[in-house]
C-alpha cells in the first residue's frame, strides 16, 4: 500500500486526509482514493483525466513523469504527495 | 424591488442587504476563492455560485437555504476524448432555462461550451450541436486563452428559443432547445479582423448580450468594437453610433419593461481599458439609441481607473435599481435608473459579477 498525502490547501476545500491505497501505478492508486472520495477527482484531474495544469504530483520526492496517463509505477512502500503548483494572487 | 445583491469577486462572494435605505455587506462566503458567476433562481429560491479555483479547477456551489449552507455540485465538464480533449477552465455564465423548464439551467463556459442541467445542477450535459459547429474552429479567446459563451438569453415567450453570445465567436440562435443553431449576427462587423472575413459570424466578439424580457425581439450587444442593437430577434443588427463618451466597453443592461432603455459603462478603447479622462460614467439611452445621456452623479470624476466587467452591471426587475462593481473593488447602486449613484462598498477585491436576487 502506498501512502498518499495532500496539501493543506486542498484540504481547505475537501476532506482528504493522509491515507494508504493500493495500486501499481499513480493512476491505479488515485482511482482507489477516488473510489472512497469521488469528489476529489475533479480537484486533481481535469475533464480528460489528466493531472490539472496547476497541480503537482510527486512520487517519493520526484515529480511524476506521465501527467497524461499517470502511468508512473508505484511500489508498496512509496509515497505520493499531491499539491498545488505555486502561483501568485 | 430586490433588497439582496450578490457580488462575486476574485476573493469571495459578498452578500449585500438593503435595510432602512442603506446597503451593507450582510454575509461573506468562500472568502479567498475566485467567484466567476452567480445565480439566484427565482423559480425555487436556490443560489448558485461558480468558483474558478486557480489550481483545482472550476466548482459549482448551491445553497437552498439562502446562503446559510452550500453544497458542492458536479461542475460542467467536457466529454472525454482520445485526442486533445477540452477542459472547462471557467464557468462564464449561468441562467435559468425558463419558467416552464423546472430545474433546468444553462451554463456557458470557457473554452466555448454550453451545458444543460435538467436537475438543478445535479448533473450536466454538453450541448453537442454547438460543440460540432464547423465555425467553432474559428472561435478565439478574447481576454482569455479560449473563446467563451458569455451570454445566454432565453426567450420568456418560448423557452426553446435561446440566443447566446460568444466572445469571440458571434451570436447564435436556437429555436429548438439547443438541438440546432444558426448564426444570428448579420449586420455586425469586427474592425479588429482583416477583411473580407470581418463580417463573418464566428469572428464577432460579443462581450455581452442582453434581451428585454418584456419585448424579447429587442436585444442589445456590447461588441468589442462598439454597440449593436437588434429589434427583430437577432435576425439583423444595427450599429449604434450615438453612444458617448466612448463605444468600447464590456457591460450592458436593458430595462426589463422598456426595450428602448439600456445602460453601458464605456471605456476608452480596446488598448486602453479605462474610463474616458479617468472619469467613471454610465451611458444611458431612453430612446432606442437615438441619443445617450452620460451619467456621472455619485461616480468618481477624478483619477478613476475602474473598469466594469461584462457581468458586473445588473438591473433588478423594476428597472430603476441597478448595481455595478469594478475591477478596483468599488460597488455602486442606483435607485433612480442611473440618475445618481451611491458607492456602497469601496474596499472589495476585484469584482467579476453582480446580481440581484
Amino acid at each position: 500500500m502506498a501512502r498518499v498525502a495532500f496539501t493543506a490547501n486542498l484540504q481547505r476545500h475537501i476532506d482528504c486526509p493522509l491515507q494508504t491505497a493500493s495500486g501499481q501505478s499513480v493512476r491505479a492508486v488515485l482511482e482507489h482514493v477516488f473510489a472512497v472520495q469521488p469528489r476529489l477527482r475533479s480537484y486533481i484531474l481535469d475533464d480528460q483525466d489528466r493531472v490539472r495544469k496547476h497541480v503537482a504530483i510527486y512520487l517519493n520526492g520526484e515529480r511524476i513523469v506521465d501527467r497524461e496517463h499517470l502511468s508512473d509505477l508505484v511500489g508498496d512502500d512509496d509515497e505520493l504527495f499531491v499539491f498545488q503548483a505555486l502561483s501568485g494572487g | 424591488m430586490s433588497d439582496r445583491l450578490l457580488v462575486g469577486t476574485k476573493k469571495g462572494l459578498f452578500e449585500l442587504r438593503r435595510s432602512q435605505g442603506t446597503w451593507s455587506i450582510a454575509a461573506t462566503h468562500f472568502l479567498g476563492d475566485p467567484i466567476s458567476m452567480l445565480l439566484a433562481d427565482p423559480r425555487d429560491g436556490a443560489l448558485y455560485a461558480a468558483e474558478a479555483l486557480g489550481h483545482f479547477g472550476v466548482k459549482l456551489q448551491r445553497s437552498r437555504d439562502g446562503g446559510e449552507s452550500w453544497q458542492e455540485m458536479p461542475a460542467p465538464a467536457f466529454p472525454k476524448s482520445d485526442t486533445n480533449g477540452l477542459t472547462v477552465s471557467y464557468l462564464f455564465c449561468l441562467e435559468t432555462a425558463g419558467a416552464d423548464r423546472s430545474g433546468w439551467l444553462w451554463c456557458g463556459t470557457i473554452p466555448g461550451g454550453l451545458f444543460l442541467s435538467k436537475d438543478n445542477g445535479e448533473s450536466w450535459t454538453v450541448n453537442q450541436a454547438l460543440l460540432d459547429l464547423p465555425e467553432r474552429k474559428d472561435w478565439m479567446g478574447g481576454g482569455f486563452d479560449h473563446a467563451g459563451v458569455a451570454s445566454i438569453c432565453v426567450d420568456p415567450r418560448n423557452s426553446a428559443q435561446i440566443t447566446i453570445g460568444v466572445s469571440t465567436g458571434g451570436v447564435w440562435r436556437s429555436d429548438d432547445d439547443g438541438t440546432s443553431w444558426r448564426a444570428a449576427s448579420e449586420g455586425m462587423y469586427a474592425d479588429y479582423y482583416p477583411p473580407p472575413r470581418n463580417h463573418a459570424p464566428e469572428v464577432q466578439d460579443i462581450h455581452r448580450l442582453v434581451q428585454c424580457p418584456a419585448a424579447p425581439d429587442s436585444l442589445w450587444a456590447q461588441h468589442h468594437n462598439g454597440v449593436f442593437r437588434s429589434t427583430d430577434g437577432a435576425r439583423t443588427w444595427q450599429e449604434v453610433t450615438t453612444i458617448r463618451p466612448a463605444k468600447f466597453g464590456f457591460a450592458v443592461a436593458v430595462h426589463p419593461h422598456d426595450p428602448d432603455t439600456a445602460w453601458f459603462v464605456p471605456g476608452v478603447k480596446d488598448e486602453c481599458r479605462l474610463p474616458v479622462d479617468a472619469r467613471l460614467a454610465v451611458a444611458r439611452t431612453h430612446d432606442g439609441a437615438r441619443s445617450f445621456e452620460v451619467l456621472t452623479k455619485g461616480l468618481p470624476q477624478q483619477h478613476a481607473y475602474d473598469l466594469v466587467y461584462r457581468h458586473a452591471l445588473s438591473i433588478d426587475a423594476t428597472g430603476t435599481r441597478l448595481a455595478m462593481g469594478s475591477t478596483t473593488g468599488h460597488l455602486w447602486v442606483t435607485e433612480d435608473g442611473g440618475d445618481s449613484w451611491t458607492m456602497v462598498a469601496g474596499h472589495m477585491p476585484p469584482i467579476s459579477c453582480v446580481r440581484f436576487g
